[in-house]
């Protein structure tokens, strides 16, 4: 997994609640069975009005957030599906951070699989961050996660709170398969004690 | 040990591995559902770590998402769904994984078919790659929805590093009314609590009004939790959920099955465990619902209005303004005068068997609107098999409906069913999100009842005044 240490990049606001993940990336695309390439299919409906036809109204389409790598956005983003795809296609489209008041829990999880950082601020932070990205030229945060804080030239500063063994993975973007594999003896352990259910051991000519 | 335990803590404890000082424990997986969509990526990281799948045996896959609902048998037209679920015959080849695959008499929805199969049982630890997993906690399991990542953490070692979710109870008063159904009762919480009223929470739902409801009412409320945000959704294990386990094909037997009773029956909640959260629901305050925006808790009473928007707070305002003009509505429009151009009874929250006896005692003696496409997707080949000996395909039929192969079909059209951009559709499903049946296709969310009494009148109707025949 890729390390998340400190980034600075451009804000992109998206100033919606409820983002789901339908709308962050379409059904449609999810039928890739690859991890890349899912970025140009990045909110497909509010991005395009016709089949690659960009919409002028929305918001990554808008010149001065070409190249954004921040998105600020309202509460509870990412709810919905648990399409690990939405991730994939904002990492993919260039982003390394969201920032909202909440965000759905599997999206969050995901989030943290994939070196990408979900910023949690407070209501009134996350509308300050909103204003200044879409008041101010080229506005640009810094997201550190050594100090747990975004901040920008503005004078903006917040602290976020983050789970500190999430924290560690991504500090150092540790594989945690690899990490609970570390556990090998306790699960064999486990394993020993229940065993599989009758029902379930014989698969009989599978595949 | 001071106050008693929840059922949520009961499973979790019983299912922890270790607790790795400083890190999330590590929790142990009794039964990993798979499809087609969320696993083709998790197989590959296996593969390119040099890894195998640790059980393959508490492993089950089939395929769901992306299957044409036409008659069996016909080509798979869509190319790259034809390649995903090539991909998991692959891959369940290789790795030793039970697969009900397209032409299997078992194949259907994940979250209807693991129910029916006995596969579900109350104190497991259930996941999937998919949201509404929470399904299976009508059973008195633990199961919830995981990404790609998680799946592939599954395979690998059978176990998932979690932190410990909050817990929220529902505690749901008195009775629902007659022609209100378990998915009104979802409805209405959503509505109430909000789409993020349970983030970060395993919701369990009690009272009597959920102890009144079958297997299959359960199921449909579980179901809907993930659309409060909850983590997981759960029901205690009682007679109810025994007698609709027993005899199922992977239910235990003989003197296990005594012993897993015995088992189950101490999972329920014990007197005096503390939740961290409680919502107190009158069922006699709710009615049939209709969703009217663009996520589930935008709810109306079936006899109520498309509510005014100025009262709302800022963001709630705008989001509900954007939700009128994607929906083409108006605040103040009467939910009845509403009409409509597709119905789809069906999707893993709405078409086990007694949803669609529900769905076939309406539409029996009634014809489908001539301005309306209706069709009918059982939730599986078992469902669609006992509805056809029960006659209820007929009833259907000769009502105009359309009676189609088990898949998630329409609910989120991967596969051809979808609406048409604009048009306006009474679904049974789960989501109403912009575009999730179609691009610029509307969809309300309502109970098989309602749905099937909208595609006959044209427009939304009270079911609780419907000519039964
Ligand atoms: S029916 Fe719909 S919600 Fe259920 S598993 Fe299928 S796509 Fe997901």
């Amino acid at each position: 997994m890729k390390a998340f240490t400190v980034h600075r990049g451009r804000v992109a606001p998206l100033d919606r609640v409820n983002v789901d993940t339908d709308q962050i990336i379409p059904k449609q695309f999810l039928k890739r069975i690859e991890k890349t390439g899912f970025g140009k299919f990045l909110f497909y409906d509010w991005r395009f009005v016709a089949e690659g036809k960009p919409n002028p109204d929305f918001v990554l389409n808008e010149t001065r957030y070409e190249g954004a790598s921040v998105l600020v956005a309202g509460k509870n983003f990412g709810c919905g599906s648990s399409r690990e795809h939405a991730v994939w296609a904002l990492s993919d489209f260039g982003f390394r951070a969201v920032i909202s008041s909440s965000f759905a829990d599997i999206f969050a999880n995901n989030s943290t699989k994939n070196g990408f950082l979900t910023v949690r601020l407070t209501d009134q932070q996350v509308s300050e961050v909103m204003r200044r990205a879409q008041g101010v030229d080229n506005y640009q945060i810094t997201v550190d996660l050594e100090k747990c804080e975004a901040r920008d030239d503005q004078g903006f500063s917040a602290k976020f709170s983050v789970d500190e063994f999430v924290r560690h993975c991504l500090l150092n973007g540790l594989d945690d398969i690899g990490l609970t594999l570390q556990h090998e003896n306790e699960i064999a352990a486990y394993e020993a004690q229940h065993g599989v259910p009758a029902g379930l051991q014989d698969r009989g000519a599978v595949g | 040990m001071g106050a008693g335990r929840t059922l949520f803590e009961k499973i979790w404890v019983a299912h922890l591995v270790a607790t790795p000082a400083g890190r999330s424990p590590i929790l142990y997986i009794d039964l990993h559902l798979v499809h087609e969509v969320t696993s083709p990526q998790a197989f590959d990281g296996l593969r390119s770590a040099g890894r195998g799948v640790r059980q393959p045996a508490r492993t089950v896959a089939t395929v769901d998402h992306n299957v044409p609902t036409e008659p069996r048998g016909s080509p798979i037209t869509d190319l790259i769904a034809a390649r995903q679920i090539a991909a998991l015959q692959a891959n369940c080849k290789e790795f030793g994984i039970r697969l009900f695959d397209m032409d299997a008499p078992e194949q259907g929805i994940v979250h209807v078919i693991g129910p029916e199969l006995g596969l579900t049982q109350p104190g497991m630890t259930i996941v999937c790659g998919d949201s509404h997993t929470s399904t299976h906690g009508a059973f008195g399991a633990l199961a919830f929805g995981i990404g790609t990542s998680e799946v592939e953490h599954v395979l690998a070692t059978q176990c998932l590093a979690q932190q410990k979710p909050k817990t929220m109870k529902i505690d749901v008063h008195g009775q629902l009314g007659l022609g209100v159904m378990a998915k009104d009762l979802a409805l209405g919480i959503i509505g109430h609590i909000g789409t993020d009223g349970a983030t970060g929470h395993v919701i369990e739902y009690a009272g009597p009004a959920v102890r009144a409801l079958s297997m299959e009412g359960r199921m449909t409320l579980c179901n809907m939790s993930i659309e409060a945000g909850a983590r997981a959704g759960m029901v205690a294990p009682d007679e109810t959920t025994i007698a609709y386990v027993k005899g199922r094909r992977f239910a235990p037997t003989g003197g296990d099955w005594e012993k897993a009773v015995e088992r189950w029956r101490s999972l329920p909640t014990d007197q005096g465990a503390a939740f961290d959260k409680v919502v107190e629901i009158d069922a006699a305050q709710l009615c049939p619902f209709v969703t009217w925006g663009t996520n589930p808790g935008m709810v109306a009473p079936v006899t109520g209005r498309v509510p005014e928007v100025n009262g709302l707070q800022e963001g709630e305002r705008r989001a509900a303004e954007l939700a009128l003009q994607y929906m083409a509505l108006e605040p103040g429009r009467r939910i009845e005068d509403i009409k409509i151009d597709r119905v789809f009874i069906g999707s893993c929250t709405n078409s086990r068997i007694e949803d669609l006896r529900a769905a076939a005692r309406v539409a029996k003696g009634h014809r489908v609107n001539t301005q309306v496409r209706a069709m009918v997707v059982p939730g599986s080949q078992t469902v669609k098999r006992a509805a056809e000996q029960e006659g209820l395909d007929r009833v259907f039929l000769d009502a105009g409906f359309e009676w189609r192969e088990s898949g998630c079909s329409m609910c989120l059209g991967m596969n051809p069913d979808i609406l048409q951009p604009g048009e306006r559709c009474a679904s049974t499903s789960n989501r109403n999100f912009e575009g999730r049946q179609g691009r610029g296709g509307r969809t309300h969310l309502v109970s098989p009842m309602m749905a099937a009494a909208a595609a006959i009148a044209g427009h939304f109707t009270d079911i609780r005044n419907w000519k039964f025949h």
